[in-house]
């Protein structure tokens, strides 16, 4: 029998602690829906998703009551969308839609895949359904988009780049009136990975099997206990303490999402090892860097903190679960974490150090709210910037940026809920148009040839 | 089926009085307690056997939590597979 002491730490970690399974995924393949017409092909998918997920908010909501962890987000995650809608790009939307009604009809916040993979080419359909993303996301209140735009082994497709900062500017037009809200379900991805159980990129990967239940650990309160529970401990003894701390969480996902992967009748895919915060005080992963010693998240320090607390929670999570994947590591969203917030406030926080933290942690420059007047080219030339980082050092990395319509630097915009607030950060203003506009391939780096 | 009750608050008369008719009116058995005081407060953690149980284990554990707001003390009802998944390797 397990000791009482283990017992009471557990009930202190969710009582306290904000411990939590951040979220329990079913990834649906689509590609049987598949029809001659885009509405046969609508309802095929509408009723596909809300048949094999039907039972996913009561399952979990069972799991959560029986084990006594909270369980905050339900989702399903489709085969990319630009696949099914290849034969009728230009009613891309009709799916879209489906969709939307899909995740509604089963009482889910957000449903990831109106996603299209473009890293080395991109086709005309693919094109066109790319197009079809503002109005999509302006349409539609579940529906998560994402578009791969580079990878290790392919190199980075500027074209697709290119195109990404123009479209990202029209979602926050067609959203202007929440603040360019439709931005926050849009994500650029450099080494997309296909399970990846976090919105808003979560999609559900060709290479997948029909159903899977992949599930999304956190934990950042837990850990900043854990270390404040050692005030005086040198560096190798804090990445210890966050490595025990990260077994106990994983193992905590890793029962859930067996037992719901069972009860669902889908397959156990993967727990991804994640320490997402939210804006609740007390679940931010900024203050647990600020807990090693920093007095500001985004000071000297910053990305040498996070690469020691992302590798030591790869390393308890990965000895707690059987199968590991999604994209592991420390989340640094700044809308998300109330601790990231007041550091943009205070403007110690830039978006120089988050790219430098995005180096050496997942995922990318996330939840980020830049002034409405920057251009597209800009937002194109951050997208490349941060799928080098992603390319050169083999990880995923991704962009998710709101140009706020009308916002200016000082101000902030607000989402609300899991989404949080955002202040507007500053941009540098010295053009790339050029650069951005020659289009084209970054050829795929040297280490990508290891046939 | 094995469960973990855990109950911690302020100490006062008849808690464990309490605790049992809840758990006996459902058929469900006692098959270990430890309680003890930590800095006033009242910890006691049960280990039970749900296997005649007249309810499911979900509703055991709202049906505790109602018992623990009314008594003014926190009662979990847990799978003990999640303090095993834990808390071994």
């Amino acid at each position: 029998m397990v000791n009482y002491k283990d017992i009471l730490e557990t009930i202190d970690m969710v009582e306290r602690e904000h411990l939590d399974i951040r979220t329990v995924t079913m990834g649906i393949s689509l590609l049987p829906c598949i029809r001659a017409t885009a509405e046969e092909t609508a309802r095929c998918v509408y009723d596909t998703v809300c048949k094999k997920a039907e039972n996913l908010v009561k399952v979990a909501g069972d799991l959560s009551a029986e084990y006594g962890i909270p369980i905050v987000n339900k989702r399903v995650s489709v085969t990319p969308a630009s696949l099914i809608c290849a034969p009728f790009a230009d009613r891309a939307p009709l799916i879209g839609k489906a969709l939307d009604d899909a995740a509604k009809n089963l009482g889910i916040d957000f449903l990831g895949g109106y996603s299209a993979l473009v890293h080395k080419g991109m086709a005309d359909y693919e094109r066109t359904f790319i197009s079809s993303i503002p109005e999509v996301l302006a349409s539609t209140e579940r529906l998560c988009s994402s578009v791969n735009v580079g990878s290790s082994k392919s190199g980075i497709n500027m074209d697709a780049v290119g195109l990404m900062g123009r479209i990202i500017r029209e979602t926050a037009s067609a959203t202007a009136q929440r603040d360019g809200f439709g931005c926050a379900k849009l994500v650029v991805f450099c080494n997309a990975v296909e399970d990846n159980p976090f919105m808003a990129g979560a999609f559900h990967g060709v290479g997948e099997s029909g159903t899977v239940i992949n599930v999304g650990v956190s934990g950042p309160g837990v850990v900043q206990h854990a270390i404040e529970a050692i005030p005086d401990a040198d560096i190798s003894d804090l990445a210890e303490m966050i490595k025990r701390t990260a077994f106990k969480i994983t193992r905590a996902g890793q029962l859930i999402a067996k037992e719901a992967a069972e009860r669902l009748g889908a397959e156990f895919g993967i727990v991804d090892l994640s320490l997402a915060p939210t804006p609740a005080r007390g679940d931010s992963v900024a203050q647990i860097l600020e807990e090693m010693g920093l007095e500001c998240v985004g000071t000297h320090g910053t990305t040498a903190c996070l690469a020691m607390l992302n590798d030591a929670v790869k390393k308890g999570g990965v000895m707690a679960s059987s199968r590991v994947g999604g994209l592991s590591g420390a989340f640094i969203p700044v809308s998300e974490d109330i601790g990231m917030i007041e550091a943009a406030e205070k403007g110690v926080l830039c978006l120089d150090k988050l790219e430098a933290m995005t180096a050496v942690c997942s995922v990318g420059l996330d939840m980020i709210a830049v002034p409405g007047d920057t251009t597209a080219d800009t937002i194109s030339a951050i997208i490349a910037d941060e799928a080098a980082i992603g390319m050169i050092n083999n990880k995923t990395t991704a962009v998710r940026i709101i140009p706020a319509p009308g916002k200016k630097v000082g101000d902030q915009v607000n989402f609300g809920g899991l989404l949080g607030r955002a202040p507007v950060m500053p941009v540098h203003n010295q053009s790339a148009n050029k650069f951005i506009r020659r289009g084209g391939l970054i050829p795929a780096p040297i280490h990508s040839n290891k046939n | 089926m094995r469960a973990v009750v855990t109950v911690v608050g302020k100490d006062k008369t008849g808690i464990i009085a309490k605790i049992a008719t809840f758990l006996a009116e459902r058929e469900v058995n006692i098959l270990d307690i430890s309680q003890t005081i930590m800095d006033e407060y009242f910890t006691m953690i049960m280990m039970v056997d749900l296997s005649h149980a007249t309810a499911e284990l979900a509703v055991l554990a709202e049906e505790s939590r109602q018992l623990g707001e009314k008594i003014g003390m926190s009662i979990h009802i847990q799978h003990e597979n999640i303090f095993n998944a834990m808390h071994s390797v």
